[in-house]
């Protein structure tokens, strides 16, 4: 079997956050977890007795599946950052369709904000807390900087053309209902707001927030039996190339996020131009520049010109992160769930007044870790697959 | 000495060669004899070839500035604004530390500039490897 036979058999069928994606000081991360596939769950008209296959990241799945009450056949803790969850979505795909299991469920929950977690911390003799750590690296604005600092340098990237996509972003968090922060932000707003981590301010850096997501996978034959209209999975593709964004190989090239995009459009057979909605994890106003031009969107250091002007804003031509992604819908700790729910509800036509016109196709992309690690899912409701 | 409040690596067996040569003021690198790659951090087996006959060295302690960032949050051992970056080695490989002794600002780093290493003994036992920009062998202060 070839990936190419797997387009189109697999399908999302639930997608859902927890109940609340803000701030949420009384609930731990895996009760984020449980709201999030109860959710799920409930939309695709499914129960957690009908799940076989259980995914997660960051914490064991057999204390998943405890708190959860699932007994999965089958069960992958693949945890290689916030795109975990995209890689979750290949592995479930290969289980489902090859008949080990039925019901996937994949979940995500972090307490990133009330910080109230189950999951253990670090190792003190890791390669990042010996070679990296002691530097004064104090988490990823400190580190998922160093690759746009480089890009600049190398292609007159300016942080007026990150400050676009801080905007662009937050103009699709105004439409969205359950958003965090919706108050309309200019590009002067975003230069001037406080420095974080040279280049970065805070305007071009994440949310931190407590949230959950789920998704709920079955095989095409049983999808098209339930609630909601189906989301083919049409490509997928993963890799991960370092740990240490100080052991990048070009800090201005995601080698995974190449390798994955690659993978998820031979697979699909869709080109770039078919692509209706993007969402592309934005840890930082940065991050999905990186992505436009290693998915192949545009050329090498031509994202900064491409994402100018507002293109990937309501009023622009490229849709993209149109829940108004981790800049400013949320950002617990590991994003990439939230690409997956996002793309599942344009592809449906759900998302109301943000919806994308004509969303047939869509494509889903994030980092994991500093650009260590990379996941993509292209995906397309029922008129793909023909 | 006021005690140093930041970070403190913790070796482990594969990496204590590296942070025994910094307490004595060297860079110790790593080579591997079959495929001729100095490479970074420390481990036993070569990442480039698989090769498991690699050897310690000192190496010359000077770099180039790959990239950096300027942190605005005091951290422990750390006052704001400093200087993480990223240096590539003369000998192929990059690695984390800090820029020390320029002005924390972009109007005065740049990328690729010459850089060579400082020790910086930070305890008794532990040394740190900065860098600060390279002026020129003679004006070197050792």
């Amino acid at each position: 079997m070839t990936p190419k036979e797997l387009r189109g058999k697999v399908a999302i069928v639930g997608a859902s956050e927890s109940d609340v994606i803000g701030f949420r000081p009384d609930v731990s991360d895996l009760g984020l977890h449980a709201e999030a596939a109860s959710n799920a769950l409930r939309e695709s008209g499914l129960t957690k007795d009908d799940v076989d296959g259980l995914f997660t990241a960051g914490i064991s799945s057999a204390q998943l599946g405890e708190y959860l009450g699932i007994n999965p056949r089958y069960s992958d803790g693949t945890s290689v950052g916030g795109c975990s969850f995209i890689l979750h979505v290949e592995h479930a795909m290969l289980a489902l369709a090859s008949g080990v299991i039925n019901v996937a469920l994949i979940t995500h929950g972090e307490s990133g904000k009330s910080r109230i977690s189950n999951i253990p911390s670090q190792s003190e003799s890791s390669p990042q807390a010996q070679f990296e750590k002691p530097f004064g690296t104090i988490g990823p604005p400190t580190q998922f900087s160093l690759p746009a600092t480089r890009h600049m340098h190398k292609y007159g990237t300016t942080r007026e053309q990150m400050a676009e996509v801080s905007v662009a972003t937050r103009k699709w968090a105004s439409m969205t209902p359950n958003a965090m922060m919706k108050d309309e932000i200019s590009i002067t707003d975003v230069l001037n707001s406080r420095p974080i981590c040279w280049p970065f301010s805070l305007l071009m850096c994440c949310l931190v927030t407590d949230a959950g997501g789920a998704i709920v996978m079955t095989r095409a034959d049983m999808a098209k039996s339930l609630q909601k209209p189906p989301v083919y999975i049409l490509g997928t593709g993963e890799a991960t190339e370092h740990n240490m964004v100080s052991m990048m190989q070009d800090m201005t090239s995601s080698k995974a996020a190449r390798i994955s995009g690659r993978a998820a459009f031979d697979m699909s057979g869709i080109s770039h131009t078919d692509i209706d909605v993007a969402q592309l994890y934005d840890a930082f106003a940065f991050t999905p520049m990186l992505a436009l031009e290693d998915l192949g969107f545009v050329g090498k250091g031509e994202s900064g010109a491409f994402v100018s002007g507002q293109r990937t804003a309501p009023e622009g031509d490229f849709p993209m992160n149109t829940n108004g992604g981790g800049l400013s819908f949320t950002h617990p700790g590991m994003y990439g769930i939230f690409t997956l729910i996002e793309l599942t509800r344009q592809l449906r036509g759900e998302a109301g007044d943000r919806q994308v016109p004509q969303a047939n196709v869509g494509i889903a992309h994030g980092p994991g870790g500093m650009f260590s690690a990379a996941g993509t899912l292209i995906a397309g409701n029922e008129s793909t697959l023909t | 000495m006021d005690v140093y409040s930041g970070y403190i690596p913790h070796p482990t067996p594969e990496t204590l060669p590296y942070f025994q040569g910094l307490k004595n003021h060297k860079l110790m690198l790593q080579k591997c004899l079959n495929c001729d790659v100095t490479y970074f951090y420390p481990r036993p087996i070569c990442p480039a070839c698989g090769s498991r006959d690699t050897h310690w060295y000192v190496a010359s302690g000077k770099g180039t500035l790959y990239s950096y960032v300027i942190s605005h949050r005091d951290t422990p051992g750390y006052q704001a604004p400093y200087v993480i970056a990223v240096v590539e080695l003369e000998e192929g490989p990059r690695m984390m530390s800090n820029l020390i002794d320029i002005a924390p600002s972009p109007d005065h780093i740049t990328c690729d500039m010459p850089l060579e290493i400082y020790f910086d003994d930070v305890t008794d036992t532990t040394t740190l490897p900065r860098f600060k920009p390279f002026r020129g062998d003679s004006q070197h202060d050792s």
